[in-house]
């Protein structure tokens, strides 16, 4: 009986009187990949900051393992470390090296000595293919190489559960491949990954299940064989025909 | 008066101006940098008071706020001039400085917060170790000029009776009849200082500069 890792309840994120989504129910097994997919403005990226807590919601609930991270008494700090998250756009820490990135969070949120944390932090970006980069700053690096950084930061706090909001959606092509390997790899090593992508190669290689997100709900969700060959949703088959009419035709090309 | 002690005379008041300067300006970047701080990141009422602050006192000319503001100083503390014109004119400088690092702060994008507070560090931890080290390094430009400003303005507590250079041109310029060359001298100094403070703090910046590739 596989165990859930995340689990969302009725989740609702309004501004003012329009809600972003409302009544989420999602579960998230250890070591599942699920991938949400939908059209942009349907709230995913706002759900992923939630799970995050670095927004909230107005209704509804979220346990990371047995623990209601929504309930008032929770220190928020301290689950975050427990949740990885990798942004579109990056977001390395600019004044410091690929490893210093990495090692931040060890030393400072960790406490841990500097030897342990560096020796960690090498691994990490080792894992990312990276450890000939250590000492470059991010202005030095590739946009892909400054995402897979940015795996190896949240991977280095050994998190229960990785968050990806669009990682390859301000990567030039060619670079967007680099990553994907990274995140292929990972789900192969049973990392527990919520993934919000339009990268339906990936998707339909490595997901477990696919989420169908539109207009602040969840309008299907299954496996990618339900999904892409069976949709019992209308939406869902026209806006997967598109979105692979649009990037299929890059992949086969690659 | 002869050569030797017309020297001595000007390097002590040029003492004088390098110490109110080098009192008022770090005095003023750390109650800048605070206030800039709490106008970011401490919700509403502190914005709207810091903000008030910053507005008040830039507001009005420097050496209104120096007489003011050293009559406090000096009225419920027992200090010097030297001392309580120097801590003045660091709270005169203070709202400008909170405007550069404001300014720069909110340069240095949300992102980086978000990004900080995604591994897990508290706010405080992400000032300290992500915000304010890039913070810092973007506002050495704006800071230069703002030191310039202070060093220039450090010539104000001569009306507090500080001995410093502006004060003793007069006095130089009594004794040996030569109020162009009394006046020059000054002139020269504060330029002198001004020069030499840019030159460094833009040594500084090159020097702290983040690496990037063209």
């Amino acid at each position: 009986m596989a165990k859930p890792i995340l689990t969302i309840k009725n989740l609702t994120k309004k501004y003012g009187e329009n809600a972003v989504f409302h009544n989420i129910d999602l579960t998230v097994n250890e070591g599942d990949t699920i991938v949400i997919i939908g059209p942009s403005g349907t709230g995913k990226s706002t759900l992923l900051r939630c799970v995050n807590l670095l927004t909230y919601a107005n209704e509804g609930q979220i346990w990371l393992d047995d623990m209601e991270i929504t309930a008032k008494e929770c220190d928020e700090d301290r689950v975050r470390q427990h949740i990885g998250m990798v942004f579109q756009n990056f977001l390395l820490f600019n004044h410091l090296t690929a490893l210093d990135n990495v090692m931040l969070g060890l030393t400072k949120v960790k406490r841990m000595k500097a030897d342990a944390a560096k020796e960690k932090a090498m691994h990490e970006l080792n894992r990312v293919g990276l450890a000939d980069r250590a000492d470059h700053y991010p202005g030095q690096l590739s946009g892909g190489q400054q995402q897979r950084v940015a795996i190896a930061r949240a991977l280095a706090m050994d998190p229960r559960i990785m968050l990806f909001d669009e990682p390859t959606s301000a990567l030039d092509p060619e670079l967007i491949g680099e990553v994907l390997e990274v995140m292929r790899k990972l789900a192969l090593e049973g990392m527990t990954m919520l993934v919000v992508t339009h990268e339906m190669g990936f998707a339909r290689e490595v997901a477990d299940r696919i989420v169908f997100l539109e207009k602040g709900s969840i309008v299907e969700q299954g496996s990618p064989d339900e999904l892409f060959y069976h949709p019992k949703n209308e939406r869902t088959r026209e806006f997967l025909w598109k979105i692979t009419e649009l990037y299929g035709k890059k992949e086969e090309g690659k | 008066m002869d050569v030797a002690r017309f020297l001595q005379y000007i390097a002590s008041g040029t003492a004088y101006t390098v110490g109110v300067t080098l009192i008022a300006l770090p005095s003023g970047l750390l109650l800048g940098t605070l206030l800039a701080l709490l106008n970011v990141y401490s919700g509403k009422v502190s914005k709207w008071l810091t903000s008030l602050y910053s507005t008040v006192m830039r507001g009005i000319p420097p050496i209104v706020l120096l007489f003011i503001l050293y009559f406090i100083v000096s009225g419920s503390i027992n200090l010097s001039p030297f001392l309580a014109g120097s801590i003045s004119l660091g709270i005169v400088s203070s709202a400008y400085q909170m405007e550069i690092i404001r300014g720069a702060i909110l340069s240095v994008s949300g992102g980086q917060m978000m990004a900080a507070r995604a591994i897990g560090m508290s706010k405080r931890q992400a000032i300290r170790n992500v915000i304010l080290p890039q913070t810092l390094r973007l506002a050495i430009p704006p800071w230069s000029n703002e030191a310039a400003i202070v060093i220039k303005d450090s010539s104000l507590v001569y009306a507090l009776g500080v001995p410093e250079i502006l004060r003793r041109a007069p006095l130089i310029s009594a004794s040996t009849q030569e109020p162009f060359l009394a006046y020059a001298a000054a002139a020269a100094i504060y330029f002198i200082l001004v020069f030499i403070t840019s030159r460094v703090l833009d040594r500084l910046e090159i020097r702290l500069r983040i690496p990037a590739n063209p």
